[in-house]
């Protein structure tokens, strides 16, 4: 493993203490983008190359530059709400390093010109929110958030906002919404957050490890942080493995490393005796792959070679005992239920895609099924407001493309068992 | 609206299906009561009056410090209910009315905002809330299996309310469950009838295995293996 960076000092015992992260160079970063102009604190960061890593790997400092200038109130909201089955990178950080986030947030709002900040943390995340609460209460002491912050013309206040469960609270219009006190439905883009969002105003959004990433950016530099990993996807990564391997967790890596060293070396791969069927490389909303497929590069625009995504960096691994279709049905019924309805396509396209699954397993489906399941998935795909019914049809489209001959398998043995 | 109001053929078409039990779909739906007709007799509820409505000093309190940290109190609505609901250990209609005083929005406001998110308990919940993450990767790890030992042990007793979840951001700990927000896991099947009984006895469940005092997965990578 690389030299790890977000995870270098994790382990250090009360490091959610504003003093011991203090010893351990914390808030030095503050001091040094405060002294920094707007203008040169978003020239880092676009030389850095980091790119979002909530989902979408959106150039981290381009987006901060969207916001317009002026005086009216400008927003920053912490995306906390990790909710990407298989992700758990954000609470682990946000459990052991709250420090480290609330500096990433006062920087990323300077860069943005915000003077309101939000974290807003899934509900679930009870433990997680009150270690972050107690931190927010240090450094406001401290004086790392509040009226002219150390010295500096930058106001910043901070409310840790806890959500109640969704899994759509995840996107950014949602995010929005819930934020506002309304159910968490997307909106319609444009406008963009950027420019409309939270109360009508510009707002931007990044994920927890993207915003703690960016005071190592400014300790070392853009340019030297570039250097890591690959081109077009820089830096390091923290990927969270779970599913069948040995030793599931969070692991930091450097992007561009063979997929394969993530899931053996790191994760110790599948138990005794068993191998990798399929694999989930960035979510469950990213299509799968193969253990033809180990040897690709994990970095954004490999993935994407491949047809798949880098997403939220949660590695799921399958093993050659579990049938595809359990997978796709587990799948499946996870978007419907958080589907929060508001576009019919995702609506309806979740549900029936669930109940055609059940066909297979109850032995009624018919291989047109599978063809007519396939078509429900395109249908689905860029025709919401978010990309939630797509999240569904990317993995369970790529499931019945790789695996139809064992979908067909399964049909077959379910529909002679029924007649016998 | 007033059936008065109302004229013409939908009314009658309305009357003549409140009678009747019309199933939304065979899955139902997630918000109880959807599935019943609307009354027509009734009149939207309107902002509660705060002359009319007894409202628990501490919730009040509670709320109005919310709304407080907000440019816009109505991004306090979610708090709100969380607070209400744990006055009330459910969003029962009188727990939503009160938060509604408290933050002068219709108590269908509220409602609307609570039946969208799985945390809040629409049903009478038990004195402890048990979530297990059945989502993908805890299911590959044995999280049905475990919930349905769980749901043997639990029986029928409304003690601890059990409920399947949808992935609570711990995969590394699968199968996992929550206690009361309290994040436990990697369980056993055999481990459910220990965290039943530690619950009923009052004790912490499963003290051991709390999420909190896990080391972070990279550093267990025995020596040798690691690059």
């Amino acid at each position: 493993m690389t030299d790890a960076i977000l995870l270098k000092d994790i382990d250090e015992p009360k490091l959610f203490d504003i003093e011991v992260y203090e010893r351990r160079g914390g808030y030095k970063s503050l001091r040094k983008a405060l002294a920094m102009s707007q203008d040169a604190l978003i020239a880092e960061l676009e030389a850095s190359g980091l790119r979002g890593r909530g989902g979408a790997g959106f150039p981290a400092g381009r987006k901060a530059s969207f916001l317009p200038k002026g005086d009216m109130d400008k927003y920053l909201v912490c995306n906390a709400d990790e909710s990407e089955p298989g992700t758990f990178k954000d609470r682990e950080l946000m459990q052991k390093s709250p420090h480290m986030l609330i500096e990433g947030i006062v920087i990323a709002a300077h860069a943005g010109g915000a003077n309101h900040a939000f974290i807003y943390i899934r509900g679930e995340y009870e433990e997680q929110a009150r270690i972050l609460d107690a931190a927010i209460a240090q450094a406001r002491a401290a004086g790392y958030i509040g009226e002219r912050i150390l010295g500096s013309g930058l106001s910043l206040s901070l409310v840790l906002h806890r959500g109640a469960g969704a899994y759509i609270c995840g996107e950014e219009t949602g995010l929005l919404d819930s934020l506002e006190g309304k159910r968490g439905n997307p909106r319609l883009k444009p406008p963009f957050p950027a420019l409309q969002g939270l109360y009508q105003g510009p707002t931007l959004i990044n994920n927890v490890e993207t915003l703690m990433t960016m005071p190592h950016i400014i300790a070392m530099g853009g340019a030297k942080y570039a250097k890591l990993g690959v081109s077009g996807s820089s830096g390091t990564k923290v990927v969270s493995v779970s599913g069948h391997v040995q030793r599931p967790g969070n692991y930091e890596i450097e992007l561009g490393i063979p997929s394969r060293e993530i899931i053996f070396d790191l994760a110790g791969g599948p138990p005794p005796g068993r191998a990798v069927k399929l694999w989930f490389p960035g979510g469950s909303s990213s299509p799968v792959l193969t253990a033809d497929d180990l040897d690709i590069p994990y970095d954004f625009d490999s993935l994407a070679k491949a047809g798949t995504m880098l997403g939220s960096g949660a590695i799921i691994v399958v093993d050659d005992k579990t049938p595809v279709l359990d997978v796709a049905l587990k799948t499946a019924k996870f978007y419907r239920h958080e589907s929060c309805g508001k576009c019919t396509p995702c609506r309806e396209g979740t549900n029936w895609t669930v109940r055609m699954l059940e066909r297979i397993d109850a032995g009624e489906a018919t291989p047109m099924d599978l063809d007519i399941m396939a078509s429900v998935q395109d249908h689905i795909i860029g025709n919401c407001l978010c990309v939630l019914g797509d999240a569904m049809a990317m993995p369970i489209g790529s499931m019945i493309a790789k695996f139809r001959s064992e979908f067909e398998e399964h049909m077959e043995s379910r529909r002679l068992a029924k007649v016998a | 609206m007033s059936p008065s109001s109302d004229s013409g053929q939908g009314f009658e078409y309305r009357q003549e299906l409140a009678g009747r039990e019309i199933p939304r779909s065979r899955e139902g739906s997630r918000s109880p009561g959807w599935d019943e007709p609307a009354d027509l007799e009734k009149d939207p509820a309107g902002i509660p009056d705060p002359a009319l409505i007894d409202v628990p000093i501490a919730l009040r309190s509670e709320i109005e410090e919310i709304m407080g940290r907000y440019p816009e109190r109505h991004s306090a609505a979610l708090p709100a209910l969380a607070a209400a609901q744990r006055h009330h250990r459910w969003c029962s209609p009188q727990a939503i009315l009160q938060a509604a005083c408290v933050m002068r929005v219709t108590p269908g406001y509220l409602t609307s905002v609570a039946t969208f998110y799985d945390m809040f308990e629409l049903e009478p919940a038990g004195e402890h809330v048990v979530y297990v993450c059945t989502n993908i990767s805890c299911s590959l790890r044995g999280a049905d299996e475990l919930y349905d030992a769980l749901e043997a042990e639990v029986g029928d007793q409304r003690d601890i309310t059990l409920r399947h979840f949808e992935c609570l951001g711990a995969c590394d700990i699968a199968p996992m469950v929550s206690v009361d927000q309290i994040y436990y896991g990697p369980l056993e099947r055999s481990d459910a009838k220990r965290l039943v009984g530690e619950l009923r006895e009052g004790r912490e469940p499963l003290p051991e295995l709390r999420l909190a005092l896990r080391a972070t997965a990279a550093s267990e990578i025995p020596e040798g293996t690691k690059q």
